[in-house]
């Protein structure tokens, strides 16, 4: 019965903005991050980090609003404000 | 949209906004309702349980028309073990007439709330984000919005913009909240037909029952949920953001093994799962409430921490909130003041409230879960009292007051001996009577 979060995440309406919400101030704090907290709580697997770019990739399209990554990053490096009013995701149930 | 000028403008159409909304539109001041989301509702998640006190107090016998989905007959608390469950539980046919409490559904629900809001004249103003508070000589005077030309003027403006409140950061009501101070909730809708929820949970017509359960978080300090619906189950659990960080685990992944407990498998069997949503929950209690009002200002809701979380309330206090911020704020337009001086009598009534008084009473329960290991409280307890009461039915021989003697030298030991066991009990203690 284990889901993966694809999946979880079609459940839910998106209207995509073309521009991010969620920006990462520096990437090289994410480099020297040893922990790289954000790829684990993120409840719609936001953020993920790639070696050989040396950079955390924001799937911002996901984004599911919490505010977990804008308390939980250890350096703060995450820029979080709301999408643009009507953007972003609308449940159906909530 | 340059020239409007409003007796209050209220940030966010949930519980608290339309409820501060609602109040004020009523007493004939000008209003806007402002709301980021396509609809009120729109982004809005909870466990979740409707209170009527709350809601009775602002719109008289609102359940005759409000989308809700069952009223709550019983309420169940269990202890999960790996596998197996002890299990408190209180079932009372009086919770039923008038009803103490339904479940809903947030995007249904807020709609409606919102509507009440707009019916009286709040003027609304959605699919709009606050970017900021204008201010002019200290003193709030207005909003930015996304919109172009999105400047709007008022007397007060209520910020209701949830836990995340961006604007209650900005205005230095609070600095940040800590990662102890905030929960992240995951939760999955699973439909199955009515007669399935009313077989598996005991329940007649619109009656419905409510489970919170503690164990099996992966050692993190979290509260487990399962409620009824009409034909759908709200299925969740919130987890401390602190302990989430500290784990490394992703929070689908405590909901997925959640989903698999024989205990929870069983009643959630053959569901299809509608929809997955997830949402922070304030949860540091008396001592994160933050300055109240200011001015031109004042807070609600979420966004000053006003949650019960030992009694899931939330939406009531927000509500409760909302109207006393919309009374003040009636009282300042009466009296042609909106000063500092003047809304801190929203202060005062919130005070002498319940959302003062119950939080007070819990002050001791987010340090308490903050400085005890989560793993003890959350995970080796719960398994320990499940493994004592297994023992004490068990009928294999061994006497009575042997097993007795076994099953608290358990709960000794789990707890790091006698001392701890009794520090443990009193802390516990103080922190539900504070």
């Amino acid at each position: 019965m284990s889901t993966g979060v694809e999946e979880r995440l079609y459940s839910i309406r998106y209207k995509t903005d073309d521009k991010s919400h969620l920006i990462i101030k520096d990437q090289d704090v994410c480099a020297r991050c040893t922990t790289k907290e954000c790829n684990f709580f993120c409840p719609a697997d936001v953020y993920l980090w790639h070696d050989e770019e040396k950079a955390t990739s924001v799937a911002y399209e996901n984004c599911i609003e919490c505010g977990t990554c804008r308390l939980g990053c250890p350096t703060y490096n995450i820029e979080w404000v709301y999408p643009t009013g009507g953007y972003g995701i609308t449940y159906k149930m909530g | 949209m340059a020239d409007a000028h409003f007796n209050a403008i209220v940030v966010g159409a949930g519980p608290a906004g339309s409820a501060a909304a609602l109040t004020m539109a009523e007493a004939g001041l000008k209003v806007a309702l402002i709301e980021r989301g396509e609809f009120p509702g729109a982004k809005n998640v909870f466990g979740g349980v409707l209170y009527r006190k709350q809601i009775e107090d602002l719109i008289p016998e609102f359940w005759k028309e409000a989308p809700l989905e069952r009223a709550i007959v019983e309420q169940r608390m269990w202890l999960l073990g790996n596998d197996s469950v002890a299990k408190f539980g209180h079932r009372n046919e009086r919770y039923l007439d008038p009803p103490n409490c339904w479940t809903g559904l947030r995007v249904k629900f807020d709609q409606w709330f919102a509507g009440k809001a707009e019916k009286a004249g709040a003027l609304p103003i959605y699919e709009t984000v606050v970017t900021e508070l204008i201010r002019e000589n200290g003193r709030v005077v207005g909003v930015r919005t996304d919109r172009e030309d999105g400047d709007l003027r008022a007397d007060v403006v209520i910020v209701a913009d949830g836990v995340n409140s961006l604007l209650g950061k900005a205005l230095g009501a609070h600095q940040e909240w800590m990662p102890d101070q905030v929960s992240l909730a995951v939760k999955e809708m699973i439909a199955l037909p009515k007669e399935k929820i009313q077989d598996r949970f005991n329940l007649e017509g619109d009656e419905g029952c409510t489970i919170e359960f503690i164990g099996q978080t992966a050692g993190m300090a979290g509260l487990g949920f399962l409620y009824t619906n009409q034909d759908t189950l709200s299925l969740g659990v919130g987890v401390m953001v602190s302990d989430l960080k500290k784990h490394h685990i992703k929070p689908y992944e405590v909901l997925d093994s959640i989903k698999q407990h024989p205990m929870i498998r069983r009643l959630i069997q053959g569901g299809e799962v509608k929809e997955y949503s997830g949402h922070l929950i304030p949860e540091g209690g008396f001592d994160a409430l933050p300055p109240l009002s200011g001015d031109g200002w004042m807070l609600v809701g979420d966004a000053a921490q006003m949650v019960n979380a030992v009694h899931r309330e939330g939406t009531n206090l927000a509500m409760l909130s909302g109207r006393l911020a919309g009374l003040t704020a009636i009282k300042a337009h009466q009296q042609g003041s909106f000063s500092a001086g003047m809304l801190k009598s929203y202060d005062d009534t919130i005070r002498a409230s319940i959302v003062f008084k119950d939080l007070k009473k819990y002050r001791g329960m987010h340090s308490l879960m903050r400085d005890v290991d989560s793993e003890l409280l959350f995970n080796k307890l719960p398994q320990a009292l499940n493994d004592a009461v297994y023992q004490m039915l068990l009928v294999d021989g061994v006497t009575k007051k042997e097993k007795q003697k076994s099953a608290i030298k358990l709960l000794r030991s789990v707890a790091g001996g006698n001392m701890d066991l009794l520090r443990l009990g009193l802390k516990g203690w103080r922190a539900m009577n504070g």
